[in-house]
């Protein structure tokens, strides 16, 4: 039994892995060109009048925030889109009709998930290298959170492909939640240079966490504690896969 | 042993409409069954709980025994399901379609692509394995939806509308085809709109209607129960007007072509007796409607509030 749910989980991964890769044009190329643009104009044309930040050049300092930026949108828009379309044209009723438990199907659908945060990630990071020096202060910090990051947006993109009933669905949340706190987390710049209210409301922001865990990782700087950082994600991931895999068993989107 | 055991299967939708009012339903280890029903009857929905697509309000289900809510892998693993909407990924190539489908069931993918390579081959799919479902034609994508579901070997087979909307070369083929895997011990259930599909395949039978099982029996004892058939025949010579009854009413529908009613225990033999004691040459006969679609008709009509929008 546990090696036929392996085979199951397996094939799942493997098949959300070559729809995006299928696609490369429209998954993987879009961060890398923006990511591009990021670095002329914040980096080499604006940055260059800038101070160091975090005692790293401003062109330095942005990579981390740029590789989850990327991280984040993709992991979420993989899952979101794949899932939405598979509920969509009907074929999730592949994997309802077939004896795969619904922590599998969750598994699967993260685990491609985190195959594009990882390769998104890598390709944003290479981009990095051409405009700007990558440093990694802690690379298994580094890691861990590209990795829990890539889960943590996984599992929500996987519950808004769950409760999507149109294509504007999978679209609401991205545009108007996750990129604005993505853009408010940190990324170009550090919230030591916000005035002391917009500091304290941006401490409320996860992404925050999220984004200077990882600068910490790659630059050993952080505007907060690694030890909350940690904890964010963790808790979010607990609660957003228990919350999707209750969805898997009982939402009347997927079985009447 | 039963291959499907339905008991009291009750099923209320969110909005108060209850698609099936406590059907019972027995299906025996290797037949090949027809359930049949007009739309909205509780067809779909019958199917999709035995599928597990559907939650049921209240009854019992077993596959080969099997709970598919209590033990939903042992339950799965003996079924196999070819939907009436085609719900495979249109942008994925055929063999992948069919290879991942086997390792949803835990088939390791060399097997699951020898399965694959055999089903395309007996399918008639082998020069699209690398085509993109969505280029397929309808017929095509009907038979990939068969292969899909066979890649498991399932011991029950539902089949729900596999034929609509293909031409009656594939219909006839995929017909044959059923037959084989039938004989070969798999458990067939069937539903279709074209009757005489049902009456040329099936050996066992149910009409479901408005939530409620009508009929469940055998094809023989149910269409023994006609008590008369309509002929066309088509005359070598014009006549000016029909013969004269008998037991059996003629009705001349052209110079050319007489309908005749026969009466169940009047044989073949003495309808053309009396045809050509009047000088009345036939050059060819058929059925006016199928045999099975009357009964069904009349079936429907008789229960309280019949009618149907179709067969």
């Amino acid at each position: 039994m546990l090696r036929e749910h392996w085979i199951a989980l397996r094939t799942l991964a493997l098949k959300e892995f070559l729809r995006f890769i299928r696609i490369w044009v429209q998954t993987v190329l879009p961060p890398v060109v923006t990511t591009a643009l990021y670095f002329i104009i914040f980096g080499a044309l604006i940055g260059r009048r800038l101070g160091p930040v975090g005692g790293h050049p401003y062109m330095v300092w942005l990579v981390p925030g740029l590789v989850m930026l990327a991280v984040v949108t993709n992991a979420y828009a993989n899952v979101v889109s794949s899932f939405f379309s598979a509920k969509f044209h009907r074929h999730i009723e592949e994997l309802l009709v077939a004896p795969v438990p619904n922590a599998l199907v969750l598994a699967g659908y993260v685990a491609g998930g985190v195959a594009r945060g990882l390769v998104v990630g890598l390709a944003v990071l290479g981009t990095a290298a051409v405009f700007a020096e990558l440093h990694f202060a802690h690379p298994g910090v580094a890691l861990a959170v590209w990795l829990l990051t890539s889960v943590l947006f996984s599992l929500a993109g996987l519950i808004n492909g769950i409760y999507a009933r149109t294509f504007d669905d999978i679209s609401i949340v991205p545009t108007f939640v996750l990129t604005p706190l993505t853009y408010l987390g940190g990324i170009f710049y550090s919230i030591d240079m916000l005035p002391p209210f917009w500091k304290t409301l941006s401490l409320g922001n996860p992404l925050l966490y999220i984004i200077n865990s990882f600068r910490y990782g790659m630059l050993g700087v952080s505007d907060v504690s690694l030890g909350i950082g940690f904890g964010v994600i963790g808790a979010f991931i607990l609660v957003l896969a228990a919350w999707a895999l209750w969805l898997l068993g009982h939402s009347s989107a997927l079985r009447h | 042993m039963k291959a499907l055991e339905i008991r009291r299967l009750r099923k209320v939708y969110p909005n108060g409409f209850e698609a099936l009012k406590g059907i019972d339903l027995d299906v025996e280890e290797g037949e090949f069954f027809a359930l049949l029903g007009p739309n909205g009857a509780g067809k779909s929905t019958t199917i999709g709980i035995v599928s597990s697509l559907i939650r049921r309000t209240e009854g019992r289900v077993r596959i080969f025994g099997h709970d598919p809510e209590r033990a939903p892998v042992a339950a799965k693993r003996c079924l196999g399901l070819v939907p009436q909407e085609f719900n495979f990924n249109v942008f994925e190539p055929v063999e992948e379609i069919l290879v991942n489908m086997a390792g949803y069931y835990g088939i390791p993918r060399a097997q699951a692509r020898r399965r694959a390579e055999r089903y395309l081959e007996e399918l008639g799919l082998e020069p699209y394995r690398r085509t993109m479902a969505r280029n397929l034609s309808g017929g095509l994508k009907r038979r990939l939806m068969i292969a899909r579901a066979l890649m498991h070997a399932p011991r029950l087979l539902i089949l729900d509308e596999p034929t609509a909307g293909v031409d009656i070369e594939i219909r006839r083929s995929m017909w044959e085809y059923l037959r084989r895997i039938n004989a070969a011990g798999t458990t067939i259930i069937l539903t279709t709109h074209y009757l005489e599909e049902a009456e040329s395949l099936c050996r066992r039978i149910a009409i479901i209607h408005q939530g409620r099982i009508i009929e469940h029996s055998s094809m023989k004892a149910l269409l023994a129960r006609l008590d008369t058939e309509t002929f066309v025949l088509d005359l070598r010579r014009p006549l000016s007007a029909p013969p004269p009854d008998g037991d059996c009413r003629f009705r001349c529908l052209d110079p050319l072509t007489l309908e005749v009613d026969v009466p169940r225990h009047r044989s073949l033999n003495e309808l053309f007796c009396h045809l050509a004691e009047r000088g009345i040459e036939v050059m060819s006969m058929r059925n006016k409607t199928n045999r099975l679609e009357q009964l069904f008709m009349r079936l429907v009509r008789e229960e309280p509030g019949g009618g149907s929008d179709a067969a």
